[in-house]
């Protein structure tokens, strides 16, 4: 088999996935910590709106903040205690910028509002169930975190037939999914039967690499008796977790460019976020935690935690247990596609999947050098992109013909930095195009509005002078017509 | 000797005739270049370019008098554009650019003259005599008219934040 | 800062070039088992020659040396140059070739992944038209002459002819069929010419099994894929069998020209060279079947006996058009080809 693979090109790479014996660790619980900064926009679309008020003490899963606009999620008490701030800290992001955040001090109690559960939500409507999830915050869990509800709302709109469920995790050191898997099979797969009813879909397929058989297994025990939900073991192969990769390895559904999944009758959630449904729906909880896994040569105990949202990491390593040796590199989520942090006092946010901590024998900083035209890159992209060739026109600035080669088609999967013998940041040159080419579309937006106003500025010029020009020629007219009246009366011509 | 004579008279009459009528009737109105690159430009006739109003920088710039580098509220990117359009090398460093920046009043100072509100291209200072003027962030271009009016120097250009949403990763360093 | 990914495939140029250069060893080896130990002294001439001439130019150039100079690439290029000329030429010739090549050809285009011709090919045809006696004199085969003979013909430039000329078969059956003055047929000239073997040239099909042997490794080890070495020796194989079958007497055989001349040492090794070949899997069968065709006119009908420099530099020149109209299909985009 191997002698033949050597002529296969398939898309995407075989990374060694680090996953033991991390994943093999029974989920630990984590000491809550001494202070809570939960974050209001944890979400792809407007941020959530804060209603509570610095000094007062809310319960666990209480609302913090609420969604404002369509597309926005709302933001819960982790734990019961007293807010103590409302203010800007550093996000969990590689920029370092400031967001907005709720600091929380708990009590220690951590006690929980009088949950709001739908006693038969089978017998509700889709919209009732949509509704429960939207009120307590369920977001895409695999990395988009986009509002759950708002996608299970567009499925049903779009009469979705198949919902595909997300059990790839294909990034390598992350193994909470696995752990959700092989521990909570049952909750997960109730999740996936409301998203069912939610979404009239008429099944639902759990895709699962075949390096997690331990998942497979309770996956495939806890779905007997549900005809219309089917395990699905698929090729451990980076990215298998992309949607449009994992649509066409389930349903053999290619998903064009620039359509949406549900445009071809899927939808595509995680299972991490079938599970928060369930919560949501079944038990009333909000989402304010979640699994995530500790991994990277630097940990102390590798291992999958429940970590309550808006832990800062350095609370979540140091209860963990701390250090074994001195990190050279804090990731959130996978080493493939998480981002770096600037330092580890940022919260973890519900897109979390796990952090991973490098000791310098791990991160290998190595200059990278011109490309030397191997193509590998090209065998390697999922998307069938030519990176070397869109690396090299962003290189000189032509980001127009970068976008023409399909660069917004690029899902940053970083296959092809990964396998690029050079060590070109391949990924570094894409992020940077496409946002330099969206912030060219905003400015050119601003453009048109800024000739807009110009133009009905010079409009109320014209409008004024016209009318200032009116009435002096109507005084004009009015003085003369005196003028013409006086004179016709006696005595005028004595004046003139 | 004759049959040649006639025939090159005819038939440099002929194409002389076709040229001019061909000159008529594909004869361009104005510049077509030039409403292309004024429809480049920001448009908010600020004239910090020296020229009155964008239409006649974009003239100006179209009949390569004036720099590509002239407009600072196009900033880096117009003149990137500019440059390909025009097919003109840039000098990357000539350009000033100090990113997006908005004009901002400090209370304390603000006397209420409307001076500003009169320069302002887009309407985006608002405000009455002997009233604190305010600035609308969403229409201020950052052009800068409104600075030079101020007796009281209340009005100064601020560089907006950059929203993390909006942060662009930067180009990697060539190797 | 860096961007994501934060864990890579362990991987280098310095690990393929390395690569490249074992996978080399077996066609040295038989080298000096057919034709004495004298080709190490060229392998080792022009290693020397385009190291020193790779640093030189580094440091004109104002880049950091060390880096670059140890990525291999310039002892692969030399090693291909030493191979690819004749086995006993003189030292300068070598020199003057591994220098044209590092220097002109690589350095000057802006070093490793800027050229965009094959530096050791460019190499061989520059030589090949400025010294073509020199460039064709070959030893004869399984008389290897003693290593102070040898080194004396290298270093010495001592030539004597009679004791070197050997012509490959390539050379043999052109100048068979072009020089007697009576019409002559293949087998007329391969009979009893000693330089004729098996199935190409008389021991030189051990050196071309060596290159085989190394290619068929690089393969497995992923250091280049099937696409080349499969579509320029099919297409090699294929056209050379139609004229073969249609007139025997005239035309080669297919196995004449797959062993024989630079065929499979450029199958696996030249056309394969990442930077100046074509990046895209249609794109790599294009340009090989190209560099094939051109190979067999080249060696038919051209003026020169072997083809393969001559048309591996042509193909060099289409690769970026190749390239163009070969991009994969994007995903999603059911035409294909470039998005509009």
């Amino acid at each position: 088999m191997a002698f033949l693979d050597l002529f296969k090109s398939h898309w995407g790479v075989h990374p060694q996935d680090h996953k033991r014996p991390a994943a093999d660790v029974p989920v630990r619980r984590l000491p809550l910590s001494s202070r809570l900064t939960i974050p209001l926009s944890q979400h792809v679309g407007a941020s959530a709106r804060p209603r509570v008020l610095v000094g007062q003490k809310v319960l666990k899963g209480e609302c913090l903040a609420e969604a404002q606009g369509n597309i926005s999620a709302p933001i819960h008490a982790p734990t019961s205690g007293t807010v103590v701030a409302i203010g800007e800290i550093t996000a969990p992001h590689p920029s370092g910028l400031p967001m907005l955040a709720v600091t929380l001090e708990p009590d220690g109690e951590d006690r929980w509002t009088e949950p709001d559960v739908l006693t038969d939500p089978f017998s509700e409507s889709p919209q009732a169930v949509a509704k429960k999830v939207a009120e307590a915050g369920v977001v895409g869990l695999g990395g988009a975190t986009f509002p759950s509800a708002v996608k299970l709302a567009l499925g049903l709109r779009s009469k979705v037939d198949t919902l595909i469920i997300n059990g790839s995790e294909c990034e390598p050191y992350l193994s909470c999914d696995d752990r959700l898997m092989r521990d909570r099979a049952a909750d997960i797969l109730s999740g996936v039967r409301l998203m069912l009813h939610t979404t009239g879909a008429r099944e639902a397929r759990v895709g699962i690499e075949d390096n997690k058989p331990e998942a497979i297994k309770a996956m495939f025990d806890a779905a007997r008796g549900f005809g219309q939900i089917r395990i699905m073991p698929v090729p451990a192969r980076y990215p298998m977790g992309s949607d449009r990769q994992l649509i066409v390895e389930l349903t053999g559904r290619e998903v064009p460019s620039d359509s949406r999944a549900a445009d071809v009758g899927v939808l595509v959630n995680n299972v991490g976020t079938a599970h928060a449904v369930h919560q949501a729906v079944m038990l009333g909880r909000p989402l304010v935690s979640r699994l995530m896994t500790l991994n990277g040569g630097a940990m102390a105990y590798p291992g999958n935690y429940e970590v309550p949202i808006g832990t800062l990491v350095s609370d979540f390593v140091e209860l963990s247990g701390g250090f074994s040796a001195a990190p050279a590199r804090l990731i959130m989520g996978g080493p493939m596609m998480g981002n770096v942090l600037p330092h580890a006092r940022v919260p973890v946010v519900k897109g979390t999947a796990g952090i991973l901590a490098f000791t310098a024998a791990e991160v290998e900083e190595v200059e990278s050098r011109h490309c030397i035209r191997c193509g590998t890159c090209i065998r390697a992209c999922p998307m069938g992109l030519m990176p070397l060739e869109m690396a090299a026109h962003i290189r000189a600035d032509r980001l127009e013909d970068a976008a023409k080669l399909g660069l917004t088609d690029c899902i940053a999967c970083g296959c092809c930095a990964y396998v690029c013998p050079s060590r070109i940041p391949l990924v570094q040159y894409f992020y940077h195009a496409k946002g330099e080419l969206s912030a060219r579309e905003r400015s050119k937006l601003r453009q048109e509005a800024t000739r807009k106003m110009a133009a009905q500025r010079q409009d109320r010029l014209d409008r004024e002078a016209r009318e200032k020009a009116e009435i002096a020629a109507k005084r004009k007219a009015e003085r003369e017509a005196a003028k013409a009246a006086a004179a016709k009366q006696p005595g005028a011509g004595v004046e003139a | 000797m004759i049959a040649a004579i006639f025939s090159l008279t005819v038939l440099g009459v002929a194409l002389g005739l076709m040229l001019g009528v061909a000159d008529r009737i594909f004869a361009v109105e104005g510049n077509p270049f030039i409403a292309e690159i004024e429809a480049m430009m920001p448009g908010s006739q600020c004239g910090q370019c020296g020229y009155p109003g964008c239409a006649v920088a974009a003239k100006a710039i179209a009949e390569r008098e004036a720099s590509v580098t002239i407009c600072p509220p196009g900033g880096k990117a117009l003149a990137q554009s500019l440059a390909a359009r025009l097919g003109v090398s840039l000098d990357m460093s000539e350009v000033k650019d100090t990113g997006p920046q908005l004009a901002a009043v400090a209370e304390d100072l603000c006397i209420g003259c409307c001076r500003c509100l009169k320069v302002c291209p887009t309407d985006a200072v608002v405000g009455a005599a002997k009233q604190i003027h305010n600035v609308l962030r969403e229409a201020c271009t950052g052009c800068g008219s409104c600075i030079e009016k101020c007796p009281t120097e209340a009005l100064t250009m601020k560089p907006v934040p950059v929203a993390l949403q909006h942060w662009v990763w930067p180009k990697p360093l060539a190797a | 800062m860096n961007n994501s990914p934060y864990f890579r495939k362990p991987t280098s140029i310095q690990v393929i070039m390395f690569k490249v250069l074992v996978a080399l060893l077996p066609a040295v080896a038989a080298y000096v088992w057919l034709l004495g130990a004298g080709i190490l002294v060229n392998v080792a001439l022009a290693s020397i020659t385009a190291l020193a001439g790779e640093a030189a130019m580094l440091k004109v150039r104002g880049r950091p040396i060390t880096p670059f100079l140890s990525d291999g690439s310039a002892l692969v290029t030399a090693w291909l140059i030493a191979l690819t000329f004749p086995p006993l030429s003189p030292w300068w010739l070598t020199v003057a070739g591994t220098l044209f090549a590092v220097v002109v050809v690589k350095q000057l285009y802006g070093g490793l992944g800027q050229n965009p011709f094959n530096p050791a090919m460019a190499a061989f045809a520059v030589m090949i038209v400025a010294f073509p006696a020199l460039m064709s004199q070959w030893p004869s085969v399984g008389h290897p002459l003693d290593f102070s003979a040898q080194l004396k013909l290298i270093l010495g430039g001592l030539r004597e002819l009679d004791a070197i000329t050997g012509a490959t078969p390539l050379d043999a059956l052109r100048t068979g069929l072009r020089e007697s003055g009576h019409p002559v047929t293949i087998t007329s000239v391969m009979n009893g010419n000693p330089a004729f073997g098996m199935a190409g040239g008389k021991g030189w099909e051990l050196i071309v099994l060596g290159y085989l042997l190394g290619g068929l490794w690089l393969w497995q080890q992923k250091v280049i894929t099937w696409h080349i070495p499969l579509a320029f020796l099919a297409v090699l194989g294929a056209i050379a069998g139609i004229f073969h079958l249609a007139s025997p007497e005239h035309f080669a055989s297919p196995l004449f020209h797959l062993a024989s001349g630079g065929a499979m040492l450029g199958a696996f090794f030249i056309l394969t060279d990442p930077i100046s070949s074509a990046t895209t899997p249609r794109g790599k069968l294009v340009f090989a079947a190209g560099a094939a065709l051109l190979t067999w006119i080249i060696r038919s009908f051209g003026a020169y006996p072997d083809g393969v420099a001559f048309s591996v530099l042509l193909m060099n020149i289409l690769v970026p058009l190749i390239d163009m109209y070969t991009q994969p299909p994007i995903f999603g985009h059911k035409e294909g080809g470039q998005k509009q």
